[in-house]
């Protein structure tokens, strides 16, 4: 207990001396004329060891200190106040706001539709949230929104909903651009993503092992792959695991023995989508149906859609919109005239 | 100094004490909020399951109703030994040579560089770890170089300035009567370091590497990001990990129903590592306090 002794001696705490050894810091005086505030006959003292605090005070002005002061008591304060109201969102239903929520694979593009809506018709609201398709599609039967997101088909207990395709998206096997392998059976790549096929050179690549990269478990795009690739079997729990689309793409880009699913509109220059029994992923080949990993973006709606939320359909549904879908990614659900 | 004055100076003691509790109160109360969230929102599946199912299950599959936990509890203590194993010989070596070896002028410019260190955004060292180490690793060691090697050597990076400024701290703390005694005995300067500094400062450097394994079982970002996050079992310091905070971090945005509660559990689990990690600090620390030597 080197220090101990000198914290607790009370006579060191005169209060002048407190005072103005802080003042005399806080003005910028060197720390040599500040009155000793501790003292050790020996060896170190405690002003030598609070000098960098000293230091970091000093850069601020006692004003601007006492706002810091004020702050780091307020702020957690404010949060603690914060944390007792739970969130207090309003479910209006009157005829300017209308709530739509659910994938968050649409979400991104909802929102930005919604943007533009928006603009278009000042004073009209709309409440675009996330939450996944399951959520979404509860949300509408319960009446807590008023259009539901989903970026999946529905299930048959889920049939009842009125349900509007908005978009396509498809979902691209990407390689490393200098992977030779350019064409893959849906077989061989369940037998990847299973983790059956361990070796590029069981389907005609180099003699390396494969690195599998997929999304996190709850993800919508993983979702659509297990259904539409996988079925029953499971993904195996050697790959890689990457919370987003552009990591996965990320990884992919840099490791040449790689594999991953991304969605077909994310697939750049610096990765290579491969073939599917010989059918490019492309939204021509989507278009004609040939190419098969294809997600649908779904409104939902409980009864026939009315009011706002008809007009916000339609506005998702005109050329305008449609016409835009090609360049973020999306495949849109009908030609633009 | 007068009655009067006294009595003043005390009244004033009794609001800066009173203001002072209330602060303290306020920061305990967050951490039982904290606690109680966590545990109402994971300890019911927990049982709904059976502890067994979360602690010793090898498959983590959320939506077919599988939670085993194991992979990660086994990836974050393996992730962790391996950040200690490269960063505590580093820290130490760099305490004791700024401590002992070095002139004051080149330790008073190392020591707030090397604390520089710990302010650093965690998601900047996860950058770094995947443009540079990661393809390193790759390309040296082979596997898919997202791995657990990764994971270590940034994570032995980051705690750094903890284990340095504590090892500091407490290497300082240690009399200069022993070093001078040692000396008298005619030790030399690195015997006198290995045989009598370090034994007695011994258990404040032990709490400085168990607040260290406390930030890298805690660190999240840099991990998910070089870790490669697979719910298995590595099979080699190559093979990419999960650990307990990156299996919450990575699922939680799309997580609904048991599949959330099941993360909360995650965090149970992690709550109770960090507490028993903080208690065998605390009690190393006390230890030492008993014992006299060193601080």
């Amino acid at each position: 207990m080197r220090y101990g002794k000198n914290y607790t001696g009370n006579s060191f705490f005169k209060k002048e001396n407190l005072f103005s050894f802080l003042t005399s810091a806080l003005n910028q005086k060197s720390l040599e004329t500040a009155p000793p505030l501790l003292k050790q006959g020996k060896g170190r003292t405690y002003p030598e060891c609070g000098q960098s605090f000293l230091r970091f005070l000093k850069l601020f002005s006692p004003r601007k200190l006492a706002a810091f002061k004020a702050s780091s008591v307020i702020l957690p304060g404010f949060i603690l106040i914060l944390m007792f109201f739970p969130s207090c969102q309003s479910k209006k239903s009157n005829t300017t706001e209308i709530i739509v929520a659910g994938s968050t694979s649409v979400q991104p593009f909802a929102d930005k539709w919604a943007e533009l809506f928006m603009e278009k018709r000042p004073g009209l609201v709309v409440n675009v949230q996330g939450g996944g398709s399951s959520a979404g599609i509860m949300a509408v039967k319960t009446g807590a929104a008023h259009i539901g997101m989903s970026s999946r088909e529905l299930k048959e207990d889920e049939k009842d909903l009125h349900e509007i395709e908005v978009a396509h998206d498809g979902l691209a096997i990407i390689v490393h651009p200098s992977n030779p392998v350019e064409d893959l059976t849906i077989d061989q790549v369940k037998g990847i993503f299973s983790g059956d096929i361990v070796n590029w050179k069981t389907i005609n690549g180099r003699d390396k092992a494969i690195t599998v990269v997929v999304r996190e478990e709850g993800s919508g795009t993983r979702g659509a792959f297990q259904e539409m690739v996988m079925g029953k079997t499971r993904i195996s729990k050697k790959a890689i695991v990457q919370d987003s689309n552009g990591t996965v793409r990320e990884i992919v880009s840099r490791d040449p023995n790689s594999i991953g699913f991304i969605s077909l509109g994310l697939v750049n220059e610096k990765v290579k989508a491969i073939s599917l029994n010989g059918v490019r992923p492309s939204e021509e080949n989507i278009l004609k149906k040939q190419y098969h990993l294809v997600r649908p973006f779904l409104f939902l709606t409980r009864e026939e859609p009315s009011g706002l939320a008809k007009e916000f359909i339609e506005f998702v549904l005109s050329d305008e919109i449609q016409s835009m879908l090609p360049k973020e990614g999306l495949i849109p659900v009908r030609k633009a005239g | 100094m007068s009655s009067n004055g006294t009595n003043k100076l005390e009244k004033s003691d009794r609001l800066i004490k009173l203001s002072l509790l209330m602060i303290a109160l306020s920061a305990v109360s967050v951490l039982a909020i904290i606690t109680i969230f966590i545990f109402e929102q994971g300890l019911p599946i927990m049982f709904r399951y059976g502890l067994k199912h979360f602690l010793l299950g090898q498959d983590w599959y959320p939506s077919e109703k599988s939670f085993g936990l194991l992979p990660m509890i086994i990836g974050s203590l393996m992730v962790t030994f391996g950040a200690l194993i490269i960063g505590v010989p580093l820290g130490l070596a760099s305490a004791i040579f700024l401590t002992e070896f070095s002139s004051r002028r080149l330790a008073g410019f190392l020591k707030p560089v090397i604390e520089l260190l710990a302010g650093i955004p965690s998601v900047v060292y996860g950058f770094i770890g995947l443009m540079f180490l990661v393809p390193f690793i790759r390309e040296r060691f082979g596997g898919p170089g997202l791995s657990v090697l990764a994971a270590s050597v940034i994570l032995g990076i980051m705690i750094l300035p903890t284990v340095i400024s504590i090892t500091i701290d407490s290497i300082r703390a240690v009399p200069d009567s022993y070093r001078e005694g040692s000396m008298a005995l005619g030790a030399t300067k690195w015997q006198t370091v290995r045989m009598v500094v370090l034994p007695a400062a011994r258990s404040g450097i032990i709490a400085g590497i168990i607040l260290g394994m406390g930030r890298a079982i805690g660190e999240t970002m840099a991990v998910i990001m070089v870790a490669g996050n697979a719910a298995d079992i590595p099979g080699s310091v190559l093979a990419p990990v999960r650990t307990l905070t990156s299996n919450i971090a990575l699922e939680m945005a799309y997580a609904s129903g048991e599949h959330r509660e099941a993360l909360f559990a995650t965090g149970v689990i992690l709550f109770i590592i960090i507490m028993i990690l903080n208690t065998v600090a605390n009690m190393s620390s006390a230890k030492q306090r008993k014992k006299g030597s060193g601080r």
